[in-house]
């Protein structure tokens, strides 16, 4: 099973400079463990110190933000797109 | 009701031939009031558009003074306005492109005491602002006074926007409902801006005005508009109204308007 995961400008250093990486999690709080096995630090970019999504970010699955999912434990599947959205402020 | 004149029909023949204007939708643009907030690179292209449309009445909220710096994007700015308020420098453009129009300038930051008592005379807001506190004070003054909100954000190739009408669908703090804490996130100043990236967002926040004001279209109440430069791709996130939303969920805890504290200043 394989996800695609679009990293935003800001994390990019933490990817290697790659804005989409892929991941065979089968939930997104998987998914987020298995990132930080490859990209060291990105988990802390993510979440707070109780492992919760930080405020200023949200992750959707496909179209839909997982808030009104199941959270992290939401469930992926073969093919699904995953994007990470920071709040940005810039004008 | 408003007459247009033989000029203004000659001025906006190309707009009123749509249908979905025609005279009528020419004097709605004509009687319509849109404060812009930042006369930077999104409030630029917004206000240069909105201007050249016909919109009767634009405010224009900004603190700053036009650096060299600044031209890069803020395109409504020349190198000749480098030292004057951007206020000033944006109203001097505005009226060149059109005399049809009025502009009203106010050289400030908005704070938690002033801006509703600045807001309250128009009918759709306008965020080009570039920062934080101010984002999250706006967001939070448009819930309270019930008025429409066009919110955009940029940073190096990437841009957001989504368009907030209060009791209609989610706000800015159901998307995400607190700031990120100082140094979290990267400022245009520390990141990086394309000046392109700023102009296609600010034109993103000029339609959906256009369309606000003229009940025509599809807004993106709901909707989160992804754009990426590089990839050239828009996409189209869903948004939810968060019923736990700290300032228009079913128990607001903000009553009162935040100061956040100013800490990615960034021009
Ligand atoms: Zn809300």
């Amino acid at each position: 099973m394989v996800v695609k995961i679009r990293i935003p400008t800001p994390l990019q250093k933490l990817t290697d400079g790659k804005s989409e990486v892929e991941s065979s999690g089968k939930t997104v709080i998987q998914l987020i463990d298995e990132l930080e096995k490859k990209y060291s630090g990105i988990k802390e970019r993510l979440c707070d110190e109780k492992g919760n999504i930080r405020r200023f970010i949200n992750i959707f699955v496909n179209e839909k933000d997982i808030r009104f999912l199941k959270g992290q434990k939401t469930k992926l599947k073969n093919g699904d797109e995953i994007s990470i959205i920071p709040a940005i402020a810039g004008g | 009701m408003l007459k247009l004149t033989d000029e203004q029909i000659e001025r906006y023949s190309r707009q009123i031939i749509l249908s979905e204007i025609g005279g009528k939708g020419q004097e709605k643009l004509l009687k319509s009031k849109v404060l812009v907030i930042g006369c930077g690179g999104l409030g630029s292209p917004c206000a240069y558009y909105l201007a050249a449309a016909g919109v009767g009445k634009i405010g224009l909220v900004d603190s700053d003074k036009v650096e060299l710096n600044n031209l890069q994007r803020q395109i409504i700015h020349s190198t000749k306005n480098v030292g004057i308020p951007k206020v000033d420098s944006a109203k001097e453009k505005l009226l060149q492109l059109n005399t049809d129009i009025k502009i009203v300038t106010h050289s400030l930051r908005l704070t938690s005491k002033n801006i509703l008592n600045i807001i309250k005379d128009y009918d759709v807001i306008v965020d080009g602002s570039d920062n934080f506190p101010t984002r999250y004070l706006v967001n939070d003054a448009c819930v309270l006074a019930k008025k429409p909100l066009v919110h955009a954000g940029i940073l190096k190739f990437d841009g957001q926007a989504t368009t907030i009408v209060p009791g209609k669908g989610p706000c800015y703090r159901c998307l995400f409902p607190s700031p990120p804490p100082p140094g979290s996130v990267p400022s245009c100043q520390e990141a990086g801006i394309l000046g392109v990236v700023a102009g296609i967002l600010g034109l993103v926040q000029a339609t959906e005005t256009l369309k606000y004001i003229l009940q025509c279209g599809e807004l993106l109440v709901g909707k989160l508009l992804i754009f990426n430069a590089l990839s050239m791709s828009f996409r189209t996130l869903t948004i939810k109204r968060d019923k736990k939303c700290p300032v228009c969920g079913n128990n607001p805890t903000i009553k009162k308007l935040i100061d956040y504290e100013q800490f990615c200043k960034l021009r």
